[in-house]
């Protein structure tokens, strides 16, 4: 009886309560502490290319392993705020006869579109492809630049 | 190949584990690759965005053959990340042949970040008739 008593004490239940609430924050936390770059990497999308964007004051710099294009195959267009990457990768058969051990290359159709965060200048925007790398420099509208404001005493 | 059509899928790249061989700091990546073969050459492509040809090692010591490669761009630091879906770093596979390789005829050849390497096979591979004559 005195067991009993002792188990359904109000402040066990307390106890318990605050057990469960640490757990939660405690997970909670972990989600929240995971570095964003990992998220990215690990982004349920993963469509073909992944890009790495970043900026300075002047302009946005898409970057993009694209090994073994050519130009013709690589299409980049700018409309508003949106950027596509397009094209197919092709992989041509070997045209003699040939035993394969290993086939991890891939060959298909892409397109890829990323949301710029601001205005760009449609009409300047470049993209170069060196070494299997595409590199696409985004300049960005006058009206998202920085703009330095001087303070007068 | 007959696949061409397909969407291409987006896949990590993979990070070599066991660096331990590797004596400078970076990440170091396994690039993808095809190996096929016929009678006279075994062929090894392999992708490698970013790498320029001067910085492309093929290396053959015994029966292993050594790929690797170092990327030429880099980001600038001035530069701000806003996203970065995919790392860079240097690229390293090594292979163990089982053929016995002509290593003064290997050709290699890069274009656009794939490379190319062609190992033509020595040997007594193909049995000869030989011809006996009386007399």
């Amino acid at each position: 009886m005195l067991l009993r008593r002792v188990k359904s004490w109000p402040f066990e239940h307390q106890l318990n309560g605050f057990s469960e609430f640490d757990r939660l924050r405690r997970d909670l936390s972990q989600i929240l502490t995971t570095p964003v770059s990992q998220v990215g990497l690990d982004s349920p999308a993963g469509v073909y290319p992944f890009l790495n964007v970043t900026q300075d004051q002047e302009n946005f710099y898409i970057r993009s392993e694209i090994p073994g294009m050519t130009l013709d195959e690589l299409d980049v267009s700018v409309t508003g705020r949106t950027m596509t990457i397009a094209g197919e990768r092709r992989i041509p058969s070997e045209n003699q006869e040939v035993r394969y051990h290993r086939r991890e290359r891939e060959a298909g159709k892409f397109r890829r579109q990323f949301n710029l965060p601001t205005d760009v200048e449609p009409d300047k925007v470049e993209a170069k492809y060196r070494h299997g790398m595409l590199m696409i420099v985004l300049p960005k509208a006058e009206s998202a630049k920085p703009r330095k404001i001087s303070v007068n005493g | 190949m007959a696949t061409a059509t397909q969407d291409i899928q987006a896949r990590d790249k993979q990070e070599v584990q066991s660096s331990s061989e590797q004596t400078t700091p970076g990440r170091v990546f396994s690039p993808p690759v095809d190996i096929f073969e016929n009678d006279q050459t075994l062929t090894i492509v392999a992708d490698m965005p970013g790498v320029p040809s001067d910085s492309v090692s093929i290396d053959l010591q015994e029966d292993t053959l050594t790929l690797a490669g170092v990327p030429s761009l880099s980001v600038p630091d001035n530069e701000e990340v806003v996203v970065q879906e995919f790392n860079t770093g240097k690229y390293f596979r090594q292979f163990k042949l089982s053929e016995v390789i002509d290593q003064a005829n290997i050709k290699a050849n890069l274009n656009h970040g794939v490379l190319r390497v062609t190992l033509p096979k020595v040997g007594p591979a193909k049995p000869r008739k030989i011809q006996i004559t009386e007399n």
